[in-house]
């Protein structure tokens, strides 16, 4: 098996199965030819088993990074692994959707993924119908199986995308941002499928700029900016970096502020009618009867757990959606 | 920077010394610069049977024919060139019956109904003929690149000296099919407007029809293998661009210039180099007997003009960074 032991913090959800890490990436770089850097020695672990998401804004590197994964672009420097296999035996296992759908679009649904099936080498020809029936009965587009691929909606045309990386049975699928151009109902389906793929024990990495997308999909992620890699872990130790915070509405903000300050909370702020404290070990609605006890009265108490957002702002000091 | 195609030799046995991991300075060293080989993918598999690994080539081969050969741009270029000899056939049986100075050709085939298809192919071997080649060779790896279909090929992965052996070989295929196309066309409007029989040759000798017609199949051979020549070339530009019409535009432009380098007396000594200047060789075999040294120095020229472009191709395609 490989020598590359699995590093980031303890798998959350689902264990890898195997030690070993579905992708490694050591000091993974790619310089183009212009000199402009998409990734700058990149060092990722992606434990089997989990689903990854890997964050960023458009232009920072994730789509470079998943097209050097696949062997469309090569490294400039640096070394990875898939599978622990060497590329060639490992890309049959992997599924994969890159930078949106893309098809013939005088050839039906089921005749691409009948066209993408004889491209692999290890695909059986007398299993194909079958197999391609399946992939298409899973995104629900069944109906639509012998429509030509030009008539698709963009929904369907993502729905496609992803019946093509489900054709085998794959132990990793990659997905690059695979709710783009999908409506809201769509984008649950696609959750829900990323969701329900992992746990048959497929490890699912997919790329996404939106947050909170990936902080209800994924039990990992890793986030990058400007080609680097900014933070890696599971979510939960991402959220541990950032405080949960209580929130008390009231009309009477300093009342409330002294109550929270002699509860012994930290970080006490108030704004209008808002104050705000680290929670630390507190519980909420101990704090809710002191409130209450001392006579302040509480319109609203809340406890805001700290978003991806959030992380992603403590270690850049900037908005998600700013361009580097 | 060949790490693209995973399934190369290099690769694999790297992989199975550290496994997993695939160095890329080691990866470039070993395999950038290696002749064009037969499919990859039976290679370095330990337990793949070579039949099963030929049989995935001749699925991914059947899925190109499929398509060159349903797509109907490229049906209507084949129904265009059938056209061509039957317009030729009524043009000389309309016109240069009764007259009196009537031309070569024109008593030629007036005289025996097998001449229609060497005059046919004297009128498109220079232009018509390549055109549609061009356009099947030049949208070869260009189109999928322009379509996006490209990298899923890739990621499924086809193996990149694979699927350009498929893309070249389809090329291939459909210039015998334009080649028979227009033989046939012509065979079958000679036999109905003008008389068969013995054919009389250039020489003065006369042969019987039989020897005719295997004659004919000769000469398809012959030209057959010129425009798979120009396919080869067509292809090479092909990986050049992702832009398909680019690829085709340029193909022509260079059978264009060579044909008005052929025709300034001064260049002469640059003739033999040139590829349009064997494609009208395919006359040898109106000689007695056959004259198989020209036959001969074509083929070579076109043997050499596969190599060399086919190497171009090769060399280009399998570093190539796929960012479409």
């Amino acid at each position: 098996m490989t020598t590359v032991t699995q590093e980031a913090g303890a798998p959350f959800g689902a264990a890898p199965p195997s030690g070993d890490a579905a992708i490694v990436t050591r000091g993974l770089t790619k310089r183009f030819k212009g000199g402009q850097v998409a990734v700058d020695a990149l060092d990722l672990t992606v434990p089997r088993g989990s689903v990854f998401g890997f964050l960023g804004p458009n232009g920072s590197g994730k789509t470079t990074t998943i097209r050097m994964l696949l062997g469309l672009v090569a490294p400039t420097e640096g070394e990875y692994s898939v599978l622990g296999l060497p590329l060639g035996r490992a890309l049959p296992k992997v599924g994969a959707v890159v930078e949106g759908p893309a098809f013939y679009p005088y050839l039906s649904g089921a005749a691409n993924l009948m066209r993408f099936d004889a491209a692999d080498p290890t695909a059986r020809r007398a299993t194909a119908a079958r197999r391609i029936a399946d992939a298409l009965e899973r995104v629900g587009l069944s109906a639509a199986a012998g429509k030509r691929y030009r008539n698709y909606s963009l929904g369907m045309r993502q729905r496609l995308a992803i019946a093509a990386a489900l054709l085998g049975p794959r132990e990793l699928l990659v997905l690059d941002e695979p709710t783009n151009g999908l409506d809201p109902q769509g984008t649950r389906e696609v959750r829900a499928l990323v969701k329900e793929i992992a746990a048959d024990g497929t490890t699912v990495f997919v790329s996404s700029h939106l947050l909170a997308e990936v902080e209800q999909m994924c039990t990992h992620a890793a986030i990058m900016r400007t080609g680097r890699l900014v933070a890696e872990g599971t979510i939960a130790s991402l959220n541990g970096g950032v405080v949960t915070r209580i929130r008390v509405e009231t009309p009477d903000p300093a009342g409330a502020a002294r109550v929270l300050t002699g509860l012994g909370l930290a970080d006490v702020r108030a704004e209008g009618r808002e104050v705000t404290a680290e929670l630390g070990g507190h519980a909420p609605e101990r704090i809710n009867a002191a409130l209450v006890g001392e006579d302040v009265a509480v319109r609203g108490l809340a406890v805001v757990r700290p978003s991806l957002e959030d992380v992603f702002v403590g270690l850049t000091g900037e908005g998600f959606d700013v361009d580097g | 920077m060949s790490t693209g195609d995973g399934a190369t030799p290099g690769t694999a046995t790297l992989g199975r010394r550290t496994p997993g991991l695939v160095p890329v300075t080691e990866t470039m060293r070993t395999s950038e610069r290696r002749a064009p080989e037969p499919p990859p993918a039976a290679a370095p598999e330990p337990p793949e049977p070579a039949a099963r690994a030929m049989g995935a080539f001749w699925r991914l081969l059947g899925s190109e024919l499929g398509l060159t050969f349903r797509r109907p741009r490229n049906l209507v270029m084949l129904a265009v060139l059938a056209m061509v000899p039957v317009v030729v056939g009524v043009a000389l049986r309309a016109f240069g019956s009764g007259d009196d100075d009537m031309s070569g050709i024109v008593q030629d085939v007036a005289g025996n109904s097998l001449m229609l298809t060497f005059v046919s192919f004297s009128f498109l071997v220079l232009l018509l003929m390549p055109v549609a080649v061009s356009v099947v060779a030049g949208d070869s790896i260009a189109g999928e690149a322009g379509g996006g279909t490209l990298r899923y090929l890739l990621a499924a992965p086809a193996g990149r000296t694979r699927l350009l052996a498929v893309k070249y070989l389809n090329a291939a295929v459909y210039a015998y099919a334009v080649t028979a196309v227009v033989a046939l066309s012509a065979l079958v409007t000679g036999l109905i407007l003008f008389p068969a029989g013995d054919v009389t040759l250039l020489s003065g000798t006369t042969i019987s029809l039989g020897d005719g017609l295997l004659r004919i199949a000769v000469a398809v051979a012959y030209v057959g293998a010129g425009m798979a020549a120009l396919a080869a070339v067509a292809v090479a530009l092909s990986t050049f661009t992702e832009v398909p019409i680019g690829a085709i535009a340029g193909t022509m432009v260079l059978v264009i210039v060579c044909q008005v380098l052929r025709a300034i007396p001064e260049l002469a000594v640059i003739t033999p180099y040139l590829l349009p200047t064997w494609f009208t060789n395919f006359d040898a075999v109106l000689r007695a007997p056959i004259d198989m040294g020209a036959l001969g120095e074509g083929l070579l020229a076109f043997g050499a003009y596969i190599v060399l472009f086919g190497s171009i191709a090769w060399a280009r395609f399998s570093g190539k960074d796929i960012t479409s």
